[in-house]
């Protein structure tokens, strides 16, 4: 297990280094230079040569990448340039929506895919597994923004159940934010419960076609009997290791959401910035998504690891 | 068989749709007919109008081109530099080569596709052009693994190690026997690819960073209708199903071609 996590580790910072090195290119390498970018054409020059000289585009560009790099190690993630505060205070700000929005999206997924795909392996080929199948099918082919849209024009604009957009902050009180982040949840929640509700059918029914179920099964036990007890906790493995994909997943594809329903998220953030040109947002935003998402990963295949040791080996 | 004939339907219709534009839409798309704004559906204008006066079904029609050629194109460069990777990955197998490979693979399969692609576009200028590279770079991963974990089973076969003795080299035994093997699979995970690329098309276009106007694209459409949707809901709902549709459709084609292709699946799946 230490080779493998060794081995793990080694892709995982690997993967950090060069995922750095690409979003920082990718920001080099703008038409004209950064500090042009960011001021648009109609800037005067000395304004540009401020700007050049504020973001330190007058050193060579390895020890401004080390910089970079140092700083964010250490929770400095620059300055932003349109909101003139520390990007790191306003990331923290706009996690306080993200974080909970993935999570609550996340209980949304497991609560309703668990049951369904349980439900549909259970009746393998009838009515309702076809109808579980069929739904799923629509869920991974609506794209998450127009059900937000349409959800908004249900329940929001019709009904008037729901918000239609906007977070009045954790401070209005628990239940108040969870209201507001619920439609965007739902949206987030849809596509990725129609893949899971697959996974765990199609996981179940292949633990169900083991010997050992069918041994449970002259043992006496009924079929649910044997699915809960013995089917069930095996089939949960490859599930589990979609779940923690999906995490990552939602995080970073929150960032369409939150703009249908005005969230300050992490995502607006993002596209904020893009508008702006506030090019040093960007980047450390961005980077900041990445390294969640290879660290959740890298997290996934740790526990993958210890679950199945002949992954173990054979990596 | 029944999902596939349903999917080549309804993916047809679209396809369909996109061609014809080219010669002929009810209306013309780029023409604003202000007097006739935010018609209901039916009458002259079967799907109705938007805010320009503009007919939404021939939008529909054009948006359905940008759309298919956007995600065609980056299905395309998915295989056109992800297979030959793949192939010579498998043809080196546990070399220096296909530990290269494969590390790349597992780094771009990391990134969040979505944030990426949004930065891409965001800082090169948002274009079709550059939506589709932004979406086709994530397909070499994808296409690459396919084809390499389909060419290490290949090589182990009898007919291989016959071309082998016949004095072939690794690229031509590729090129003359692997590929060929796994065209069905590659034509499986296309159809697959395909669907997301509609998907991520949209998803981008509706943030604005898609194809520009005048151009029509089932995302910005829905984007622009975002603000009138509880006036016009038709706005709203046309390139939505369109989307759905086209997606759904290229889903169930592949799904079907797959059972189709491989019988032992056929039994497992259902």
């Amino acid at each position: 297990m230490l080779r493998f996590t060794l081995l793990r580790l080694r892709s995982l910072i690997l993967a950090l280094i060069v995922a750095s090195l690409v979003i920082f290119a990718m920001i080099e390498l703008v038409p004209g230079d950064p500090a042009s970018f960011m001021l648009g054409i109609n800037a005067r020059e000395d304004t540009i040569n401020a700007l050049r000289e504020e973001l330190g585009l007058n050193q060579p560009m390895i020890q401004r990448y080390f910089s970079w790099i140092t700083g964010m190690l250490t929770g400095d993630f620059g300055t932003s340039y349109t909101y003139r505060t520390p990007v790191a205070e306003i990331v923290v700000e706009r996690l306080w929506v993200s974080l909970p929005l993935a999570l609550y999206a996340l209980t949304l997924t497991i609560l309703i895919a668990f049951p369904a795909g349980i439900w549909a392996a259970s009746r393998r080929g009838s009515l309702t597994d076809l109808s579980v199948m069929g739904a799923t099918q629509l869920g991974i082919a609506v794209p998450n923004f127009w059900f937000a849209m349409l959800a908004v024009l249900i329940f929001a604009i019709t009904w008037r159940i729901f918000p239609s957009g906007g977070f009045p902050g954790w401070d209005e009180g628990f239940w108040t934010a969870m209201h507001a982040l619920t439609l965007p949840a739902v949206a987030l929640a849809l596509p990725q419960a129609s893949i899971l509700t697959r996974i765990m059918r199609s996981s179940l029914l292949d633990t169900l076609s083991e010997d050992y179920i069918r041994t449970a099964r002259a043992k006496g036990l009924t079929r649910g009997q044997a699915l809960r007890r013995h089917a069930l906790r095996n089939a949960l493995i490859p599930v589990l290791t979609i779940i923690g994909l999906q995490f990552s997943f939602l995080l970073a594809g929150a960032i369409i959401i939150e703009n249908v329903f005005f969230l300050p998220g992490l995502g607006r953030l993002v596209f904020q910035a893009i508008s702006q040109r506030d090019l040093i947002m960007v980047e450390s935003v961005v980077m900041l998504l990445v390294f969640a998402v290879i660290v959740v990963n890298f997290l996934v295949e740790l526990t993958y690891g210890l679950v199945d040791p002949q992954l173990r080996r054979a990596r | 068989m029944r999902n596939l004939i349903l999917g080549l339907a309804l993916t047809s219709i679209f396809v369909a749709a996109a061609l014809i534009s080219f010669l002929w839409t009810p209306f013309d798309v780029t023409k604003l007919d202000i007097p006739n704004k935010l018609q209901a559906p039916g009458g002259a204008h079967l799907f109705g109008t938007d805010q320009f006066g503009r007919d939404i079904f021939s939008m529909i029609m054009v948006g359905a081109r940008t759309s298919i050629a956007v995600a065609i194109v980056a299905v395309g460069i998915g295989m056109v530099i992800g297979v030959p990777l793949g192939l010579a990955a498998a043809a080196r197998r546990n070399s220096w080569l296909d530990e290269f490979i494969m590390r790349g693979n597992d780094l771009i399969f990391a990134f969040p596709s979505l944030v990426i692609a949004i930065m891409i576009t965001a800082v090169y200028g948002a274009s079709a052009f550059n939506a589709i590279v932004a979406i086709g770079i994530f397909n070499i991963p994808v296409f690459a693994r396919v084809s390499r974990s389909a060419a290490l089973s290949l090589w182990q076969r009898d007919y291989i190690l016959s071309a082998r003795v016949a004095g072939k080299g690794a690229v031509r035994i590729s090129a003359e026997h692997i590929l060929p093997n796994i065209t069905n699979l590659l034509i499986v995970q296309g159809t697959i690819q395909f669907s997301l690329g509609i998907l991520a098309e949209a998803a981008l276009s509706y943030v604005g960073l898609g194809a520009q106007p005048p151009l029509p694209s089932w995302g910005r459409m829905l984007a622009e209708s975002q603000t009138l949707v509880s006036l016009a809901p038709h706005l709203a709902l046309f390139p939505g199903f369109a989307i759905v549709l086209t997606v759904l459709g290229l889903n169930l084609a592949g799904d079907g071609l797959r059972d189709l292709l491989d019988p032992k699946l056929r039994v497992a799946r259902t």
